[in-house]
């Protein structure tokens, strides 16, 4: 039988410190109902973080410790399910026993990686096209507070051809909560998702368990031979969090105010995106906001250094410049034989569109070149830019075609001669 | 020996405190009992009778009371033959082994053997009776391409020891005794073809350090010419993320022209070391012929693993970089990045709540970068021959400000400066290494004097464009406008390079003498061109016809044709004296 003890010695921010033997670190423990983790160990004097807040706790609370660390049950019943961040039900459906696996495992053995080299098709052109997303690519969507990165995450959750979807919501709005779920539910996604949602307004520390969970059931269905997305949004809130809990612990913060250990808290996280052969994948798509639009902020700059890449989501569209799939290479020269290059065609010419606005909005003359750059760029923002647009990457390398054949020459593309033959529009006549 | 032992008193993330009986040493190794897995982990600091160790591992489930187990030796590595072409972790554990005995994941607590358990061909070079003291080859095995020594341990102490025995030439296991010395005292040691070294003490078994003073070529323009490397040299190549730093570092390992090439991929991501050992095995070495991977060794303690031995893995890979160089090879060491094992450095001073310094990096940060970088050296060996290990470190600066104390710390102690830029990167100019703004102290394979004035004119090139922003093309006068010309020519030919291109991506020194000799000329020579738009066109023809010039092998008979159509392109247009 578990012993309980009942003398809470100390109660600071969300930790509680008590006296006992024989516990273990990273053990799970309750105190008075709430559940709570052992995160230091001092003589006989333990230090618990309780998850759902140490507000209202009482110094005579039971403590009970449990044995076992923080785990999550694993099942093909998960799909379907909604959880908070401590692996309680929040649909109403029953609590799942079975199966327990333990959370925040160990690292894969980078012997065992191969090297990526299957698309995930989203049907948004400014990714299929220009920025491939690649099986167990780990990719984050840098945004602003405001700009509609929860409805572009759940899109690609809905139009992704993947086995199973794991979604992570830290801090989310309730609404947005909401938003996911019924999106999901309409799009007939849910019954293979499962969703681990913490809410703004529920404890801190839950929130930090989030991607742990979210992660370590993403990788027994990765190891069953599932294709396995998993959407974390957002990590900044993540990091907030725990940004809390080290100054709460008294530790010596670095940047900002952020414990020194953000790099290495976001990479074990992030790396666990995987290719595992003969087995499924992990890809990570995750939201980090950008507090000012502060790309050198802690959170976004550790994560640029973690990540494979970034999406930049302004102004409701994927900038082309700042976006980056570094896996892009490995599959976009597989695809079609016009993609890569089309791809770099068109992006030089955007750049040449940008610069010509700059031109225009200063004043000066505007030349022939100028307007057809202009032509173009209007209509490449409007017809693949616009994130209402929804099409298979066929479908808008042909229309990328159009658009060229409609604002220029051939000549004037910089594309190989060989491939305008082939793919240029005929004209009507 | 006696074993000393202790207790768990206290744990707190990686760090554990440890109550014991006996002697301990600061900086030993130890491991902690918990369950049936022996958790390896270092001393770090004693303190009123209680060691604070830092673990290697996860520290899940350890608890109060568990046995630890002290072993007197200091954290350390095992040297020897088939050092080459392993992929190890942080702490020389070899991973596609523990891949086979683990599978997927890295299971905590397993520690394989380094060396690969295998038969070489051993040759003495000593006999009985000849006195030996630390790092005195004994015998020599055919490892690969190199004749690896078999030398007398590094901390052997006194300088009384005489060989009392050692087996013949002839086929050894690795770890089976081949020669037992002998003091004066009648103190025998068996040596084995393995040796274990403490990764914090630097190998000293030579006769001089000497200046680094012979170039070693990268073959890449940008650094051979503007900011070269030197054998036994060290430099930093600090940049924010997406510049390019992870590329360069490959791109020097393949062209580095080093014996060896030891790689710590520090703390970053697990897919680039991917990329790595899957390409590779499949490169030839130009030099050899051989697999490029028969050069190279990898220590791979990627982000995802545990923090302390992230820390330990830079030490693993200078220590074995020293061991080479003791046999008279040249080693280049690249280290991604070095930022990471600062930032280890840091969160274990945090853990032992020592009074921060510049955002919160302990205050030995500058101490600890500057000794690492100091292991660097070339040195002459007591057989008189030459071996040296260079140092390459990328620093990844937080926002990519280069005023951060990482940066800031590694620039005083490195001899060049390779910043990459946002800008350069963000405009696809690969290199991304601004030109302006890097150093080097050392000398390059081209006449410094030269290559300062080519600087001058990108210099002017870049002032004239910055003004040319405010007052516009039709403000500026000809002169100007030409040397702006100048300097677009010097970075878009030279400067720049096409890793993706077979010939471009590797550019010879032989090579680079010649193409640099003719854009210097083009540079320092007075045009007679009418107005900016035929400056324009002369310079884009000459632009052209040089990225073709790159793109012909330095053997074929086109290359001196190019040479000279382009030669005679640029004199039509020279000034008349």
């Amino acid at each position: 039988m578990q012993k309980v003890y009942t003398k809470i010695e100390s109660i600071v921010g969300n930790v509680v410190t008590v006296r006992a033997e024989g516990i273990r670190n990273g053990d799970l423990a309750l105190v008075g109902d709430s559940y709570a983790n052992v995160i230091k160990l001092d003589g006989d004097l333990v230090s618990l973080q309780v998850f759902a807040g140490a507000q209202g706790v009482s110094t005579n609370d039971p403590v009970r410790f449990l044995g076992r660390p923080m785990q999550v049950s694993f099942s093909e019943h998960l799909l379907g399910r909604i959880f908070n961040g401590a692996g309680v039900p929040r649909d109403n459906g029953p609590a799942l026993k079975e199966n327990m696996i333990d959370i925040g495992g160990p690292s894969f053995n980078p012997a065992k990686r191969i090297i990526p080299k299957h698309m995930i098709r989203t049907g948004i052109p400014m990714i299929d096209m220009f920025n491939t997303l690649v099986e167990s690519q780990k990719l984050p969507i840098f945004s602003v507070s405001g700009e509609p990165y929860n409805q572009l995450l759940a899109r690609i959750a809905l139009q992704a051809e993947v086995d199973v979807i794991v979604l992570g919501g830290m801090g989310l709005k309730y609404d947005d909560y909401l938003a996911f779920r019924d999106t999901l539910e309409k799009g007939g996604a849910m019954s293979h998702t499962v969703m681990f949602i913490h809410t703004a307004a529920d404890p801190t520390v839950e929130s930090t368990l989030v991607p742990d969970m979210s992660l370590a059931v993403a990788e027994q269905f990765a190891l069953e031979g599932k294709k396995v997305l998993v959407l974390l949004t957002d990590m900044t809130s993540f990091c907030d969090a725990e940004k809390e809990l080290a100054i709460t612990m008294e530790q010596v913060p670095s940047n900002r105010g952020y414990p020194g250990d953000l790099y290495s808290m976001l990479a074990s996280r992030y790396e666990k995106a995987v290719d595992i052969e003969g087995a499924g994948s992990i890809t990570i798509l995750g939201v980090t906001t950008m507090p000012g639009d502060d790309v050198t902020h802690p959170v976004p700059d550790n994560t640029g250094y973690i990540t494979e890449g970034q999406f930049y989501l302004k102004n409701g569209r994927i900038e082309p410049f700042g976006s980056l799939s570094r896996l892009k290479q490995n599959v976009n020269g597989d695809t079609r034989d016009d993609h890569r290059a089309l791809m770099d065609a068109m992006i030089k010419l955007y750049a040449q569109y940008k610069e010509s606005l700059e031109k225009k909005s200063m004043g000066f003359a505007m030349s022939d070149w100028d307007d057809k750059l202009l032509k173009y760029g209007k209509l490449f923002e409007d017809k693949l830019m616009n994130l209402s647009v929804n099409i298979p990457l066929e479908e808008a390398l042909d229309l990328g075609w159009e658009i060229l054949a409609e604002c220029f020459e051939p000549n004037e593309t910089g594309l190989k001669t060989s491939l305008i033959q082939e793919r240029w529009p005929k004209k009507a006549s | 020996m006696e074993i000393v032992t202790g207790h768990v008193t206290g744990i707190n993330g990686n760090m554990a405190n440890v109550s014991f009986d006996g002697p301990v040493r600061k900086n030993e190794v130890g491991y902690i009992l918990v369950d049936d897995k022996r958790l390896k982990g270092e001393v770090i600091r004693i303190t009123k009778g209680v060691a604070s160790m830092q673990i290697y591992e996860m520290s899940n489930g350890i608890k109060v009371g568990d046995p630890v187990e002290f072993t007197g030796e200091l954290m350390s590595v095992d040297l020897g033959p088939g050092l080459l072409t392993q992929i190890y972790d942080g702490l020389q554990n070899p991973l596609p082994q523990l891949a086979e005995k683990c599978g997927f994941f890295l299971e905590r607590g397993v520690y394989l053997d380094a060396i690969p358990n295998k038969d070489w061909d051993f040759t003495p070079t000593v006999k009985a009776g000849d006195s030996v003291v630390a790092g005195d080859t004994i015998g020599t095995v055919p490892e690969g391409l190199f004749t690896h020594h078999i030398m007398v341990p590094f901390t052997l102490k006194g300088s009384d020891w005489t060989v009392k025995s050692i087996q013949p030439a002839g086929s050894y296991n690795v770890r089976s005794t081949i020669a037992v010395i002998e003091n004066s005292k009648g103190e025998t040691k068996d040596l084995s073809m393995v040796i274990s070294q403490p990764i914090k003490q630097p190998i000293r078994c030579y006769e001089e350090r000497l200046r680094p003073d012979e170039p070693l070529i990268m073959k890449l323009r940008c650094i051979d010419t503007f900011l070269p490397v030197a054998k036994g040299g060290t430099f930093c190549v600090p940049g924010p993320f997406g510049a390019g730093k992870t590329v360069l570092q490959h791109m020097e390992a393949k062209n580095g022209e080093a014996d060896i090439v030891v790689i710590a991929a520090c703390g970053e991501r697990a897919g680039e070391v991917v990329e790595i050992l899957k390409e590779f095995p499949e490169l030839e070495d130009p030099r050899t012929g051989r697999s490029l991977m028969e050069r190279t060794i990898i220590i791979c303690n990627t982000s995802s693993m545990p923090v302390a031995a992230r820390e330990a893995s830079c030490y693993t890979a200078v220590t074995i970089a020293e061991y080479y160089r003791q046999m008279g090879l040249n080693v280049l060491l690249l280290a991604d990045s070095t930022s990471r094992w600062a930032q280890a450095m840091r969160e274990m001073s945090g853990r032992l709540e020592e009074i921060p310094g510049e955002e919160a990096f302990p205050a030995y940060l500058e101490s600890t970068i500057a000794a690492f970088y100091e292991r660097a050296g070339k040195v002459r060996l007591k057989d008189g021959s030459i071996g040296s290990v260079t140092i390459g470190g990328t620093v990844s600066p937080a926002g990519g400000n280069f005023e951060e104390p990482v940066t800031q710390a590694t620039l005083k102690v490195v001899g060049a400066f390779h910043g990459l830029s946002r800008e350069r990167s963000d405009a696809r100019k690969y290199p991304a290494i601004d030109p302006t703004e890097s150093w080097s102290k050392y000398t390059g394979i081209i006449d410094m004097d030269k290559v300062e004035r080519a600087r001058a004119v990108l210099r002017r090139s870049i002032e004239v464009s910055q003004m040319m922003k405010v007052v516009g093309e039709e403000g500026t006068t000809a002169e100007d406008y030409i040397t702006y010309q100048k300097g677009e020519l010097l970075d878009a030919v030279y400067l720049q390079q096409n890793s993706f291109d077979p010939v471009d991506a590797s550019d010879e020194p032989e090579r680079q003498k010649i193409e640099f000799a003719l854009l210097y000329d083009i540079l320092m020579a007075e045009y007679d061109l009418e107005d900016k738009n035929a400056i324009r066109s002369f310079f884009n023809a000459i632009r052209q016809e040089f990225l073709d010039w790159h793109g012909i092998t330095f053997d074929a008979p086109e290359f001196e044709t190019q040479r000279q159509r382009i030669a005679d392109l640029y004199q039509s247009k020279v000034k008349a004296a």
